[in-house]
């Protein structure tokens, strides 16, 4: 066996292990804090995987959609709102969780099945496209997978126009939560130096 | 264009007459460069500490440090030696765990972006396919160290720093992945050598800052606003903050951020220079000196002399621009939260937009002047 193939062997079984270990604590741990950290180390360990694979774009892809966008900006929400308070205990708590984890694993299952029955198509070195796979996927994005990509990028549209409907209450005379008019002081106003009107 | 020291193959040659396989070659190799870097990287740090302190001196009609060795120099080690012998406070109520990666966290992102600094054609230490893009994605790490050490702080200063830290680096990413963005669609390569080599046509004249000049305005403010430097420093600003997400930190932990802000500086400044004044390029062409002066370019001597070129040109350029961002924070007022988050938004992503537009038309106008 040479250097080679070990060193990727030993990479691959401690970034799984990173990923495992790291997404059974997103999901069980008490501090949101500390699941939502979590989660930025799984999708690290992940773009490490795309790099074993030799998809070093979707690595590098997937580190600034997943870690630098997505994951910031959960942390930032929770700690923007982030109040301790005791949380009110859930009367059918034992009942909910065997639910929650009998469809987990139900879903699981279905993966595993996908996983032993597909037949996989292994890349051979000869048909491997590394480097070449920047051009490759562009090529994809402006042609066969064109649709989907601009369905993408509407939805993507549809969802900031939300947050700034929602954002921007002056929109809206109603709140929607709770159907009572706007308090209008909450809105902001065009800001205006304070120290123009002195004189 | 594949000439140049290849310093990896000699030493491999090297090692392989003592009858040494190229695999194992190969692994004693690897450190090498990393190391280099590495020490670059901090030599880099003290001294632009160093210019950091004399150039404010100057600034402020001050000497300066000057008991420290010639003119100071010695004064970053002594900031260096007397931060490493500090005792390490973690507060009582904060959290340890993550009060401790978070410098980490800060750190190892800008160190790994190395990775593409080219400082000749093959002195860098990957040639990477993704190249820049490499560096955008690890900058975008930075911000969860900084919210994470922000949060574990267990200080409403430090946590209103981190959040000030993320939202500005959230919201500088976009322009200054535009403005790469350009260039790469002049270059039709990711990669930091082809960029570079993309501009060593006619020397000067041939340097993407007179192809790009929107794109290198945009580029440099983003990068100052990255790096956190004033007139952007807000995640810090002492008059406000106390020291924002560096409040309660002290000794190394302390040194760790200042150590990443310095290395993202010059960082920066290095790929402003490879992005937009030509990298290791010197101002006339290499080629061109050596036909005036009847030299073949493949001599041993002729390569040996223009890699060190390439290498004093390329810190030259980043030293420069290092020179610029220190005045520019000696001299100017900080923005408001509101005015820098609308410098970002409103004027400098449209005008990036606008610039990639403009750079594509151009592009399939004038396929010859703007990379075919």
């Amino acid at each position: 066996m040479s250097i080679a193939i070990t060193t990727q062997i030993i990479c691959f079984t401690v970034l799984s292990l990173v990923v495992l270990v790291g997404a059974i604590g997103v999901v069980l741990l008490e501090s949101i804090v500390y699941s939502a950290f979590l989660l930025g180390g799984v999708f690290m360990s992940v773009a490490g995987l795309y790099l074993l694979l030799n998809a070093s774009f979707v690595a590098a892809a997937q580190v600034l959609v997943y870690v630098g966008a997505v994951n910031v900006l959960i942390i930032f929400a929770i700690m923007l709102v982030n109040k301790k308070e005791d949380l009110k205990p859930i009367n059918d708590i034992k009942s909910r969780r065997i639910i929650s984890t009998s469809i987990c694993v139900t879903l699981l299952s279905l993966l595993i099945r996908v996983d032993l029955t597909n037949v996989w198509s292994l890349a051979s070195p000869q048909n491997s496209i590394g480097e070449e796979s920047t051009i490759r996927i562009g090529e994809h994005l402006f042609s066969d997978y064109l649709l989907p990509f601009e369905v993408a990028s509407v939805l993507l549209l549809m969802a900031m126009i939300g947050a700034i409907v929602l954002a921007r209450r002056d929109v809206m005379s109603k709140d929607i939560a709770t159907g009572l008019p706007v308090d209008q002081e909450l809105i902001e106003k065009s800001s205006e130096p304070l120290l123009t009107n002195k004189n | 264009m594949e000439y140049g020291l290849d310093l990896e193959y000699s030493f491999n040659e090297f090692l392989k007459g003592f009858g040494i396989s190229s695999e194992v070659a190969h692994i004693i190799w690897l450190p090498l460069p990393m190391l280099l870097v590495l020490v670059a990287a901090v030599v880099g740090v003290l001294v632009t500490v160093w210019l950091e302190r004399k150039i404010s001196a100057a600034a402020q009609q001050r000497i300066g440090p000057e008991y420290a060795g010639a003119l100071g120099v010695l004064q970053p080690i002594a900031d260096g030696l007397k931060l490493l012998v500090k005792e390490d406070i973690i507060p009582a109520k904060a959290d340890g765990i993550l009060f401790t990666a978070g410098p980490i966290l800060v750190l190892v992102p800008v160190i790994l972006s190395w990775l593409i600094v080219p400082f000749g054609q093959n002195l860098l230490i990957s040639n990477v396919g993704i190249g820049i893009f490499l560096w955008i994605a690890l900058s975008s790490i930075q911000p969860i160290g900084l919210l994470m050490s922000g949060y574990a702080s267990n200080n409403k200063y430090s946590l209103l720093g981190g959040l000030r830290a993320a939202a500005q680096s959230i919201s500088y990413e976009i322009p200054l992945a535009l403005s790469v963005l350009a260039i790469v669609l002049m270059t039709n390569s990711l990669s930091t050598i082809d960029i570079v080599n993309q501009q060593s046509g006619a020397g000067i004249l041939s340097w993407n800052i007179w192809r790009q000049p929107v794109g290198f305005i945009v580029f440099w403010i983003c990068a100052l606003a990255e790096c956190e430097r004033l007139p952007f420093d807000l995640p810090e600003a002492e008059e406000e903050l106390v020291a924002g997400y560096q409040t309660e930190y002290a000794g190394m932990k302390f040194a760790l951020f200042y150590l990443g802000s310095y290395i993202n500086l010059i960082l920066s400044a290095l790929l402003v220079s490879i992005l937009y004044l030509g990298g290791w390029g010197f101002p006339i062409p290499v080629e061109l000196i050596s036909k005036l002066l009847n030299l073949p370019i493949n001599t041993p001597f002729i390569q040996v002399f223009t890699a060190s070129i390439g290498i004093v040109m390329t810190v030259l350029k980043a030293y420069l621009l290092v020179f610029i961002a220190i005045l520019l924070r000696w001299t100017t007022p900080r923005v408001r939260i509101d005015q820098l988050l609308d410098l970002g938004w409103k004027f400098l992503l449209p005008i990036s937009l606008a610039n990639l537009l403009l750079t594509a038309g151009l592009k399939l106008a004038f396929p010859q002047f703007f990379g075919g």
